[in-house]
């Protein structure tokens, strides 16, 4: 539980940090891994961090003095290319799972405000994550493009276009990436594959966190071990 | 801590355990591909993966190479959400520089660096989740990942953290345990010698207590390693029959 940005006091945020682990490979070793660490969030902020894709309101508690902050980590095992679109729907999915806990505000003697959460794990609150968008990267290989590029692909690649879209198909961000330059032509290519792209996998991904969820307790966690 | 009692009068602890009982241990190796050694381990609610890239040329300082074995380089970082409170720094802090420096010095011990004069082995290991006995989690996790990856080693390093209440060594401690005012101590063992590569106390003790604390602390350790030991005896089985042998 947080302040809220003075800018927007009844709103609550989310906190992007995604560490790229030196697991990933030796050279994100130490201070390595901070750089493309640092990229990754302020992408992520842009994203994920409007009011049009979670509804930021439901995250305030008390206008102007309390609010949820939400931490959003990220933690980077292996990298085979097409970080940013494994990155969001592993935000997404994270996000439905998310179980907020209802908060009762009651005055004390002072006339401070004072916070209870209540102490029932099953009374809490969950996010709608129908408008969070995915992410679809699109590398440019000779003419072609390429959607969900493997690290080969990507150094075979002259630049790549990062784009979000939501369920019903609207592009919210867009963004190059890459040292090579592409031509108008190939960008409206690009989109509408995203999009097309983009639309056909919320689908898929909502029924299956909405299937794993009705299993409820039989859920089997299966981790690392599975 | 009222109410908190480490050891019940019938020898429970807080979990349920006897004193000299061990966390449930789960481990598998070679969970990454691109890596050349890795493993995942779980001791109780403590979730540790280690990873080992090498022996491959020196990187960074070429000064640093050493003419007639190997250097090792250990990483210990901690992930955000591995603690109740979120953790700000993975790595970089006090607390994990010398828990890094902790882990080179017991795999100087045991892996057999001469074999590979002027490399280095690089050894990274994250926490997932924290329930106390950090150090030996990543010890453990670190043996398997080094196996996984076929440096050869002198004997399994199996580690364990053990404390002291009423009289009674506990074996195994978790994170209530440890912060309860328990004088613990972290060991690592090469069992088959009864070799100690590390052993770590900092809290008062008394000395005539030290020796049946060490020799519990053994103990322990010995019962890791025949959990290690079975673990990668399944994991070249499993590999071996992929293989078709």
């Amino acid at each position: 539980i947080g302040k809220p940005r003075p800018a927007v006091p009844a709103e609550g945020y989310l906190e992007f940090f995604v560490d790229c682990s030196a697991n990933a490979t030796p050279e994100f070793e130490g201070r390595g891994g901070e750089e493309l660490g640092t990229k990754l969030s302020n992408t992520l902020y842009k994203v994920f961090n409007n009011k049009r894709s979670i509804d930021l309101k439901s995250l305030c508690i008390c206008a102007g003095e309390h609010c949820w902050v939400l931490y959003v980590d990220v933690l980077l095992l292996q990298c085979d290319g097409n970080l940013y679109d494994a990155i969001s729907v592993a935000i997404k999915a994270a996000l439905f799972n998310t179980k907020i806990p209802k908060v009762h505000i009651s005055s004390d003697e002072e006339g401070g405000k004072e916070i209870e959460l209540s102490d029932d794990p099953y009374d809490c609150m969950r996010l709608n994550v129908e408008n969070v968008p995915c992410i679809v990267t699109l590398c440019k290989v000779g003419h072609r493009h390429v959607v969900d590029a493997t690290l080969q692909e990507k150094a075979c690649s002259v630049a790549s276009l990062i784009i979000s879209v939501t369920h019903k198909g609207t592009i919210t961000c867009m963004r190059k990436v890459g040292g090579g330059s592409l031509d108008p032509e190939s960008i409206f290519e690009m989109t509408e594959a995203g999009k097309r792209v983009g639309k056909a996998l919320h689908a898929p991904l909502m029924k299956l966190l909405e299937q794993e969820e009705s299993l409820g307790k039989k859920r089997q966690k299966v981790g690392f071990l599975g | 801590m009222a109410g908190l009692e480490l050891l019940s009068d019938q020898g429970y602890r807080l979990d349920g355990r006897k004193a000299t009982e061990l966390r449930k241990l789960q481990a598998r190796m070679g969970v990454f591909t691109q890596a050349d050694g890795s493993a995942y381990l779980e001791q109780g609610n403590t979730k540790a993966l280690a990873v080992v890239y090498g022996p491959h040329e020196m990187r960074g300082s070429r000064s640093r190479t050493l003419h007639d074995r190997a250097v090792i380089n250990c990483q210990y970082s901690m992930a955000t959400f591995s603690t109740a409170e979120r953790k700000r720094r993975p790595h970089g802090d006090r607390k994990s520089t010398e828990m890094s420096l902790h882990l080179k010095q017991t795999f100087e011990a045991a892996v057999m660096t001469q074999l590979y004069p002027r490399s280095q082995i690089d050894i990274y290991v994250k926490i997932l989740q924290s329930d106390g006995g950090n150090y030996s989690v990543c010890v453990n996790a670190a043996t398997l990942a080094v196996i996984d990856a076929g440096i050869p080693m002198r004997d399994y390093v199996c580690a364990c953290t053990v404390g002291f209440v009423d009289e009674t060594p506990l074996a195994d401690l978790c994170y209530a345990e440890e912060n309860g005012g328990v004088s613990s101590l972290a060991l690592a063992l090469l069992p088959r010698g009864g070799q100690i590569a590390l052993l770590q106390m900092d809290a008062r003790l008394h000395q005539d207590h030290l020796e049946t604390l060490i020799e519990a602390a053994m103990t322990a350790c010995k019962g890791v390693s025949k959990v290690l030991d079975e673990v990668v005896r399944q994991h070249l089985q499993e590999a071996s029959v992929l293989t078709g042998e």
